[in-house]
């Protein structure tokens, strides 16, 4: 397929201009009129004016130079871009649930009866105890999730300092192992593209705090030795925490809960195809075995004889987000789930994982280790990935993840999730092949139908410009 | 299923000789071969939920929210409705804008940087400062984002961040929980009739302090009157000063730059939103000599190989994906639909409907503590302080009972204290204020 993208080009230097170039009126602020004394107002203001009309087609025109999920395909690795049905958000839009969070839970008996209902869902398909929907994203889940593992040891004695990240996990792990005030012990991988198993046991000791594991792992393999690694991590009083990332290849297959997962977070916006929204809002719930229910943040929801009642849990680690959450993603996570119910769920991860396999044998670049599931690393070899990637873009397709996870050399994580059928995954092959088989100046052009030709990331890095205000 | 060609979930395209032949190059029967879980740790697929029709779920949905009261709320203290036009709906529920993902490949995602970038360029002619970033979670991860930002400028000198007693619950246990990691210390000050005690700030600040916290307007909805001086304090002991608002009130209210703020937090939900059970936008704004530290992500300005202005993310070595354990932030996915529906309310607002927005905000919360107060049995409001959209009402019967006949008329307010109530005002509720003043004489007794 070809693709030419949308463009509106203004003169020689930019597309379509800016809010502020269409009009920027500044008016003054207090005075006279105003109900507030001079002192405590600003002077002026300084924003564009402009009628509805020049508004919507602003954003019209600007949609239609952003790639999305129902342009085409995109297969971002690690990032599960799944259509997101409409329904869900018809069903989000629902006024009676547009209330207060601090509502008394008598009168909101709707919405915690929906948070409810998402809680034993979650539980459920993970193998979970209980469900916290309180993080408003995946990376705010890990943070959780830690969290509970540190308070829980805290209330055990257990004087722990470490926590063990494999070398190929998500660079949110680290980051928020570190947040937490633990020190990041890195494991390397195995040969086979796994945990190292010796090197593992090498790593854990009676300073592990928690192992983190995303499974299938970054590049789709099944941690075939999972018994024995939380066998491992729990013998030095350890925990084990699932990254839910890679979960829509398990839906109804495996349970994180039972291979000896002790955490996990969910990626609804991943697994539960609620809309990534040009970079969020997602919600990344967490569920954990029972021991470490009582240190869930606060407050749970839970179903009385007097109806739907929130209650703090005894060891409550308090808030990780100033209210319940990013309430409408959790709506459409519920939604989505109740259509696919059992069925569904088994037939998502099924044809996630035949997708993946199906592309993976129509490219012609080397896909190292296997069998893998719901995604593959693919190789550019001696070829620049990223270069490939921005190839890719003039075929109506988006490229997948470049350069990462860093054991595959020149890697492109690619993950085309279930809503592709044959047809477009043919698309997406010819779209591998054909940048793999170009010529380095070719690639070096590349892209030339997309509204903007190759950026130079230096510039902008060298030369911070963040706002309009830079630019007049 | 009743929709589609296929028995499993709708949202698979493949027919049944599809599935076959894809197999069959594949060289296996069934998809279940191509999966490698060993049977000890395989699940049978029983989680015992049903399938539903897309029309079924709407149904049960529905019902089951309408099983919220139906009640005018005059609810706020850090959550804010105001009324978002049709518009905001219809352009960000472009599928182009909802069903993309972070721009990753920014050559063919021009469209969502410039309105990331329009909305970062918004944050700073509000806050007067020139570094925005494209979202946070909330107002409450904002703040925490912040006080360890202050940390790590100011770690040599201290590790201890002051903010006002008056601060919400949840807002404070977001703070503790990001700063215990780092083993930052919070400690608080007092308030004078609503507003930041600067008496209290000068017995509480020291060495130890890397950062002051202050709100404006303050949670019990107060307009703060002495930002410079807390400002300066800050400064004085080689701290920040964080200051917290929402994107209403900044139109109005002191510029944050011209009292000193070095990093300005809170809630820009409040415009594009709507009630949302406490879903959020955080803001994030600092000045430039604190770029390299600032969490989340940041949209610039470069130039394509034609030689026009192009977007893109940019200073990503901040970040978790490169800088790892290193990073400012773990924050990933963020709010940016979120911040391009209050940038499309912002725009259509424009600077006079802003600002009217916000001195409504002024004059309304001014009117309807009038006429509460008017009522024997009440008081309002508490503090002798101008209000923005809220404020506190002293009640002579225990606040709990007054709350509680209010929602028997069909009215929710906050209880704050065993004599106190807080009610808020927005062009959402206005129109029932005169009926919430009659139930607030209705049930006095």
């Amino acid at each position: 397929m070809i693709y030419e993208q949308a463009r509106y080009t203004e003169g020689e230097d930019k597309h379509e201009p800016l809010l502020s170039e269409k009009d920027d009126t500044t008016i003054d602020v207090g005075g006279d009129d105003s109900p507030l004394p001079d002192s405590l107002t600003r002077d002026e203001l300084s924003l564009p004016a402009l009628s509805e009309p020049e508004i919507a087609r602003h954003y019209t025109r600007l949609s239609q130079m952003n790639w999305s999920i129902e342009s085409g395909p995109y297969p971002l690795g690690s990032c599960t871009m799944k259509y997101n049905p409409k329904f869900t958000e018809d069903i989000a839009a629902d006024p009676s649930a547009a209330i207060h969070p601090d509502r008394r839970a008598e009168t909101a008996q709707g919405n915690l009866g929906m948070l409810y209902g998402l809680q034993e869902f979650l539980g459920t398909i993970g193998g979970m105890d209980a469900v916290t929907l309180q993080p408003p994203a995946g990376a705010a889940g890990e943070f959780t999730g830690i969290l509970v593992a540190k308070a829980y040891h805290e209330a055990h004695g257990n004087d722990k300092s470490e926590v063990i990240i494999p070398a190929s996990a998500h660079g949110t792990n680290f980051a928020t192992a570190a947040m937490a005030g633990y020190e990041v012990v890195e494991l390397p991988s195995a040969e086979d593209g796994r945990v190292d198993v010796d090197a593992l046991e090498a790593a854990v000791s009676e300073d592990t705090a928690a192992l983190m594991l995303t499974n299938p792992n970054t590049v789709g393999l099944f941690e075939r030795d999972i018994v024995e690694i939380a066998e491992m991590v729990h013998d030095v009083g350890g925990l084990l925490y699932y990254d839910g990332a890679n979960l829509n290849a398990l839906l109804g297959r495996g349970r994180p809960g039972d291979m000896g997962f002790d955490i996990m977070h969910y990626n609804v916006h991943k697994t539960f195809a609620t809309p990534h929204g040009g970079g969020g809002p997602g919600a990344g719930p967490v569920g954990v075995v029972e021991k470490l229910a009582p240190y869930l943040p606060s407050p749970q929801v839970e179903q009385t004889d007097n109806g739907f009642e929130l209650f703090e849990p005894e060891q409550s680690i308090g808030k990780v987000h100033g209210f319940s959450g990013n309430w409408l993603v959790l709506i459409k996570a519920y939604a989505y789930i109740a259509r696919l119910g059992d069925e569904g769920l088994l037939d998502a991860s099924a044809k996630a994982v035949l997708n993946a396999n199906y592309l993976a044998s129509q490219i012609d670049l080397e896909v190292p280790y296997g069998p893998f599931h719901h995604e593959f690393a693919a190789t550019a070899g001696d070829r620049d990935a990223a270069d490939l990637a921005k190839r890719m873009l003039d075929f109506g397709v988006h490229p997948p993840t470049t350069k990462w996870p860093e054991m595959v050399p020149e890697a492109m994580l690619t993950e085309p999730t279930e809503i592709e059928n044959q047809a477009s995954l043919d698309d997406l092959a010819e779209a591998f092949n054909i940048a793999f088989g170009d010529s380095e100046d070719a690639i070096q052009q590349a892209p030339s139908r997309t509204t903007a030709k190759r950026i130079d990331q230096a510039s902008a890095a060298r030369n911070p410009r963040l706002s309009w205000h830079r630019l007049k | 299923m009743t929709n589609g060609h296929t028995d499993g979930s709708p949202f698979a395209p493949h027919t049944d000789e599809e599935t076959a032949e894809m197999l069959d190059i594949l060289g296996v029967e069934q998809e279940a071969d191509l999966f490698d879980i060993p049977g000890d740790v395989a699940f049978d697929g029983k989680l015992g939920i049903d399938s539903r029709t897309e029309q079924e779920i709407r149904t049960e949905l529905s019902q089951l929210f309408g099983r919220n009261d139906e009640l005018v709320e005059f609810m706020g203290r850090g959550h804010y409705a105001h009324y978002v036009p049709s518009i905001v709906n219809h352009l960000s529920l472009r599928a182009e804008f909802l069903t993309s993902y972070t721009q990753y490949q920014p050559e063919i995602t021009q469209g969502f940087l410039q309105v990331l970038f329009e909305y970062q360029s918004m944050l700073v002619e509000l806050t007067g400062l020139p570094i925005a970033n494209c979202s946070m979670y909330d107002a409450a991860t904002s703040l925490a984002e912040a006080s360890l930002l202050a940390n790590r400028v100011r770690s040599t000198s201290g590790d201890t961040v002051l903010v006002p007693e008056q601060l919400r619950s949840g807002k404070r246990s977001v703070l503790e929980n990001y700063v215990a990691g780092v083993d930052m210390q919070i400690e608080t000050y007092a308030m004078d009739d609503g507003n930041a005690s600067i008496e209290d700030i000068q017995s509480v600040v020291g060495d130890k302090t890397v950062a002051i916290y202050a709100e404006n307007p303050t949670l019990r909805g107060t307009i703060e009157e002495s930002l410079s001086e807390i400002g300066a304090i800050a400064h004085e002991n080689d701290a920040l000063f964080i200051l917290g608002s929402d994107l209403v009130a900044l139109s109005l209210l002191q510029e944050p730059k011209s009292v000193g703020a070095d990093v300005v937090v809170g809630e820009a939900g409040v415009l594009g939103l709507g009630s949302s059970y406490g879903m959020g936008l955080g803001i994030f704004a600092t000045k430039e000599e604190f770029l390299r530290q600032v969490p989340g992500r940041l949209v610039g300005v470069s130039e394509d190989a034609d030689d026009r202005r192009a977007y893109t993310l940019t200073l990503q070595t901040r970040e978790q994906h490169i800088r790892k354990e290193r990073a400012t932030s773990n924050i990933c996915t963020n709010q940016a639909w979120v911040a391009l529906r209050t940038a499309i309310h912002t725009a259509w607002l424009g600077p006079d409907g802003l600002v009217s927005l916000a001195e409504d905000s002024v004059t309304n919360a001014a009117s309807l503590a009038s006429d509460i107060d008017e009522i024997s049995g009440y008081r309002a409001p508490v503090h002798d302080r101008h209000h923005f959209r809220e404020f506190v009402v002293r009640t002579d019967q225990p606040a709990t009972a007054i709350a509680s006949d209010l929602e028997a008329e069909g009215f929710a307010v906050h209880v704050v204290g065993e004599h106190e109530l807080q009610v808020c005002i927005t062009d959402v509720n206005v129109h029932a204020a005169d009926e919430l003043v009659a139930a607030f004489l209705e049930v006095r007794q």
